[in-house]
C-alpha cells in the first residue's frame, strides 16, 4: 500500500468539511475521487498534499506521515492543482527549473528531468516560450510536467482538464495513461465521469464530507438496480394502461415520463429488445429509441440523491 | 538551500523582466528627484537661477539711471527694459512675474520727499498674481536700490541744491519751532558736509556708481557717494561635515524611499495574487516550509530594494554630482532599508484580504509614511510637535540617514542609529507577518 488515509476530519468553524474520510491507494493504482462542489473533495486533497492540517486522523505515504511544511513525505507526491500554478512571465523551462528546485533538484539532474518532463507532455519544442503564449491545453500539460520533475510515487491531479478542448484533453489523457503504464499511482478528481471511468480502477465517492462508496467501478455498477437505460419517443402521449403494462414487464425497474417520451430503467441491456417488441404492439407508433449503459453519473445520483454538478 | 535559492532567483528574474515595475520603481523616482532637487536648490555649483523682471525706465535723470543700473547689476535678477504697454502685456500673459516702472521725474520727487514725507512719488509695479513671493523679493531689492541712490543724491556732494531747497522751505530762524530748529541745524550741517565732499570731488573725481548691489563689496562705494547703505553685510558659510550641500541628495533620498516602498507594496500584492491564483498553494505543496518561502521573498525583496537605491544614487552621482561621504554607511543603510521594505511587503500580504483592497490601503499608508518622513518636503519645515511625532516613522530615519551619509557627510557612525531603526522595524513587521501567515496556515 502506498497511501493510507485514516479517519481524517477537518472543520471550518462549526461546519465539518471532511468527516472521518478513509481510503487507501495501492502502488500502481489510479483512484478516482469524485464528489460535487462542497462535498469535501478539495479539502481532502489539500490535506493529502500537506496544505491543510487535519483536525483528526492520519495520512501516511509509504509509511511516512504527510504534514505541513518541509515534510519528507511531500517529496514523494506530485501535485497538479486545479488552478494553473505557473508564472506567466517565466518560460516553460524556467517554471520547471523553479519547481524542480523546490524539490531539491539542481545541476545536471534538474536539466535532465526538465527535458524528460517537457518531452512527456509534448512541449519540448516550446521550452523557451512563455506560458502566456500557450493554449489552455498546453498550459495544463505544463502544469502536469511541473509535478513530475522529482519523479513522485504518487501524482495527485485536481480537476486537471478544466477548461480545455477535447483534443487537449486527449493529449492529457495520453500523458496520464503513459504514467499509469510506468506503474505510477494516481489520485484523480474530476467532475467528468467519463474521465474517471476511463482512468480509475478504484473510485471513492465523497459527499457532505463523508465517503459514500469506495469500490472498483464494476462493484459500483452492481449496486444499481438498473444497469441500462432505454429512451423511447412515441407518436402520442402514453396511456395509463400502457405505462402500467410497461412497468409490469420483466427487467423494467423504473419509468420516467416526459410528454410522449419515456426513460425506462432496465436491469440489463438485453431486456431492451422484448420491451421494444411489446411497445410496438400497443398501437402508439414508436418513432425513435436509444439504449445506454448506466453511467457513474447515475450511480452518483443513486447514492447522493443529487447530480454531480449541483 | 536549493529551494531557497530557486525561489529567490525566480523573484529576481520576474522582477527584472517586468518593464513596468522597472519604469515605476527606477525611472520615475529619478525623474521626480531631479525635479524636486532643482526646486530645493539643486547643485549650488551649477549657479542659481535668475528672476526675470521687466523695467520701464521713464525717468532718464541720473537718479533713474542709477536705480536701473543697480537693478541690472543684481545677481539674482535678469532685467529687460520695456515700454509700459509691453511690460503690462508680458506680465498679463505670464511671461514676466514682475515689471517695475520708474516714472518720469521720480528721482527728483523722491529726493524732495525724503525728509518732508510729503508728495511721495508712486512707483508702479505690475505683477503676476500667481508670483506673489517673487513680488516681495523684487520689492525688497527695489527699496534697497531706491534708498541708496536717493539718499546718495540728497546727502552726497551733488545734493546741495536739494538741501538748499529744504532750507528755503523752512521758516526764518527766529520763527521756527523746536522740530524745525533741529531740522534746520541738521540741514546746515549737511550743507557743510556736502561742500567738503564737493571740494574733495574736485580734487579726485568720484567714480561713477556702477553697482548698487547689496553686496559687501558695493557698500563702501555707496558710502563714498554719501548715500545710505545697508548697515551690514553677511558672511555666508554652508556648514556640513562632508561634501557641499546638494539639493538633489535629499530629493533622491526622499523619492528613493517612496518608490522603493511602492516596490514593497507590489511585492506584498504579488503574494496576495499568488494566493488568489493558487500558485502559493503549489509552492506550499512542495517539501518547503512556509517560513522558507517567506524568507526567500524577503531576501529577494531586499536585494531588489538595495539594487534600486544603488541604481538611483548612481544616477544622482553621475548626473547631479551628488557625493556619498560614507560608502559603508550608505550600503549599510540601504540594505537595512531594503530589509524593512521587504518586511513591510510581507506585512501587507499577511493582513491584506484581497489584492485590490490591500493595494488601496497600502498606497495610502505609504504616502503618509513618506510625507511624514520628509520625502516631499524636508522634515525641519514641519511644526515642532510633528517633528517629534515623526521620529516613530521609519521613513524619517531612512531619509535622515541617507542625508547623513551624503551631503551631511557624517560617516558610518551617523548611519548606525538609522540602520538600527530600520532593522528594528524590519524585525517587527517580519515577525508579525510570519506569525499571521503561520496562524492562517493552522486553520
Amino acid at each position: 500500500m502506498l497511501l493510507n488515509v485514516e479517519q481524517i476530519s477537518k472543520s471550518y468553524g462549526v461546519r465539518k468539511a471532511v468527516d472521518g474520510v478513509s481510503f487507501k491507494v495501492q502502488r500502481g493504482q489510479t483512484v478516482g475521487l469524485i464528489g460535487p462542489n462542497g462535498a469535501g473533495k478539495s479539502t481532502t486533497v489539500a490535506m493529502l498534499c500537506g496544505l491543510l492540517r487535519a483536525d483528526a486522523g492520519r495520512i501516511t505515504l509509504d509509511g511516512e506521515a504527510v504534514g505541513q511544511g518541509a515534510s519528507a513525505a511531500k517529496q514523494k507526491i506530485g501535485f497538479v492543482p486545479q488552478d494553473l500554478a505557473l508564472y506567466d512571465d517565466l518560460s516553460a523551462l524556467e517554471n520547471l527549473r523553479l519547481f524542480g528546485g523546490l524539490y531539491g533538484l539542481k545541476g545536471q539532474p534538474l536539466k535532465e528531468r526538465c527535458a524528460y518532463a517537457l518531452a512527456l507532455v509534448n512541449l519540448a519544442d516550446r521550452a523557451t516560450e512563455l506560458p502566456s503564449s500557450f493554449s489552455g491545453g498546453m498550459k495544463r500539460r505544463l502544469n502536469i510536467a511541473a509535478a513530475l520533475l522529482h519523479d513522485p510515487q504518487l501524482l495527485i491531479l485536481d480537476e486537471p482538464t478544466v477548461g480545455v478542448d477535447p483534443q487537449s484533453r486527449n493529449a492529457i489523457f495520453d500523458t496520464l495513461e503513459a504514467l499509469q503504464a510506468q506503474g505510477r499511482s494516481l489520485i484523480y478528481t474530476s467532475h467528468y465521469m467519463e474521465e474517471v471511468e476511463r482512468l480509475a480502477d478504484h473510485i471513492v465517492i465523497i459527499d457532505h464530507g463523508k465517503v459514500l462508496a469506495d469500490e472498483t467501478p464494476s462493484a459500483l455498477y452492481q449496486r444499481l438496480p438498473a444497469q441500462a437505460a432505454l429512451h423511447v419517443e412515441l407518436a402520442g402521449e402514453p396511456s395509463a394502461a400502457l405505462l402500467s403494462g410497461l412497468q409490469a414487464l420483466d427487467g423494467v425497474t423504473g419509468i420516467q415520463r416526459n410528454g410522449a417520451a419515456l426513460d425506462i430503467a432496465l436491469q440489463a441491456v438485453p431486456h431492451a429488445a422484448p420491451v421494444l417488441a411489446w411497445l410496438s404492439g400497443q398501437g402508439n407508433t414508436l418513432l425513435h429509441f436509444s439504449t445506454a449503459r448506466t453511467s457513474l453519473e447515475n450511480i452518483f445520483l443513486n447514492l447522493t440523491g443529487r447530480s454531480l454538478r449541483d | 538551500m536549493t529551494a531557497l535559492i530557486a525561489l529567490i532567483r525566480k523573484d529576481l528574474v520576474r522582477y527584472l523582466r517586468d518593464k513596468r515595475a522597472l519604469m515605476l520603481h527606477l525611472l520615475m523616482p529619478v525623474v521626480l528627484a531631479a525635479f524636486f532637487g532643482s526646486l530645493f536648490g539643486g547643485n549650488p555649483d551649477a549657479g542659481a537661477s535668475k528672476i526675470d523682471i521687466g523695467l520701464v525706465l521713464q525717468d532718464q535723470s541720473p537718479v533713474g539711471q542709477k536705480i536701473a543700473a543697480g537693478l541690472k547689476a543684481e545677481a539674482t535678477l535678469r532685467v529687460t527694459e520695456l515700454r509700459a504697454d509691453e511690460a503690462q502685456a508680458q506680465v498679463r500673459a505670464g511671461k514676466l512675474p514682475v515689471a517695475v516702472v520708474i516714472p518720469d521725474g521720480f528721482g527728483q520727487t523722491a529726493a524732495d520727499a525724503l525728509f518732508s514725507g510729503r508728495n511721495k512719488p508712486q512707483l508702479p509695479v505690475y505683477y503676476d498674481p500667481s508670483q506673489a513671493t517673487v513680488l516681495a523679493m523684487v520689492k525688497g531689492l527695489l527699496t534697497q536700490h531706491v534708498m541708496q541712490v536717493t539718499t546718495a543724491s540728497v546727502m552726497g556732494a551733488q545734493g546741495t541744491q536739494t538741501t538748499e531747497r529744504y532750507l528755503a522751505d523752512l521758516p526764518a530762524i527766529d520763527k521756527r519751532n523746536a522740530g524745525q530748529a533741529q531740522l534746520g541745524e541738521f540741514l546746515d550741517g549737511l550743507k557743510k558736509f556736502q561742500s567738503q565732499r564737493a571740494a574733495a570731488a574736485t580734487a579726485a573725481p568720484a567714480s561713477a556708481l556702477t553697482s548698487a548691489s547689496a553686496s559687501a563689496a558695493a557698500a563702501p562705494a555707496d558710502a563714498a557717494q554719501g548715500g545710505m547703505s545697508v548697515p551690514f553685510s553677511t558672511s555666508d558659510q554652508a556648514l556640513s561635515s562632508g561634501p557641499k550641500y546638494n539639493g538633489y541628495a535629499h530629493s533622491f533620498a526622499g523619492m528613493g524611499v517612496q518608490f522603493i516602498l511602492f516596490m514593497g507594496i507590489d511585492m506584498g500584492i504579488g503574494i496576495l495574487l499568488a494566493r488568489q491564483l493558487g500558485i502559493w498553494n503549489r509552492l506550499l505543496a512542495a517539501p518547503v516550509s512556509l517560513p522558507t518561502i517567506l524568507l526567500a521573498r524577503a531576501i529577494s525583496g531586499a536585494i531588489i530594494a538595495t539594487g534600486l537605491m544603488c541604481a538611483m544614487f548612481a544616477c544622482a552621482m553621475l548626473i547631479f554630482k551628488v557625493q556619498i561621504a560614507s560608502a559603508a554607511g550608505f550600503i549599510g543603510l540601504v540594505v537595512c532599508f531594503g530589509l524593512m521594505t521587504a518586511a513591510f511587503g510581507l506585512f501587507i500580504a499577511a493582513f491584506g484580504k484581497t489584492p485590490e483592497a490591500a493595494r488601496g490601503i497600502a498606497v495610502f499608508a505609504t504616502l503618509i509614511l513618506v510625507m511624514l518622513g520628509g520625502a516631499w518636503v524636508p522634515s525641519f519645515i514641519f511644526p515642532e510637535w510633528m517633528q517629534k511625532l515623526t521620529l516613530v516613522v521609519p521613513t524619517r530615519w531612512a531619509i535622515d540617514g541617507l542625508d547623513a551619509v551624503t551631503w551631511r557627510g557624517l560617516g558610518l557612525d551617523g548611519a548606525l542609529l538609522p540602520m538600527a531603526v530600520q532593522l528594528g522595524f524590519a524585525l517587527v513587521f517580519g515577525a508579525v507577518a510570519v506569525w499571521k501567515f503561520l496562524k492562517d496556515q493552522q486553520r
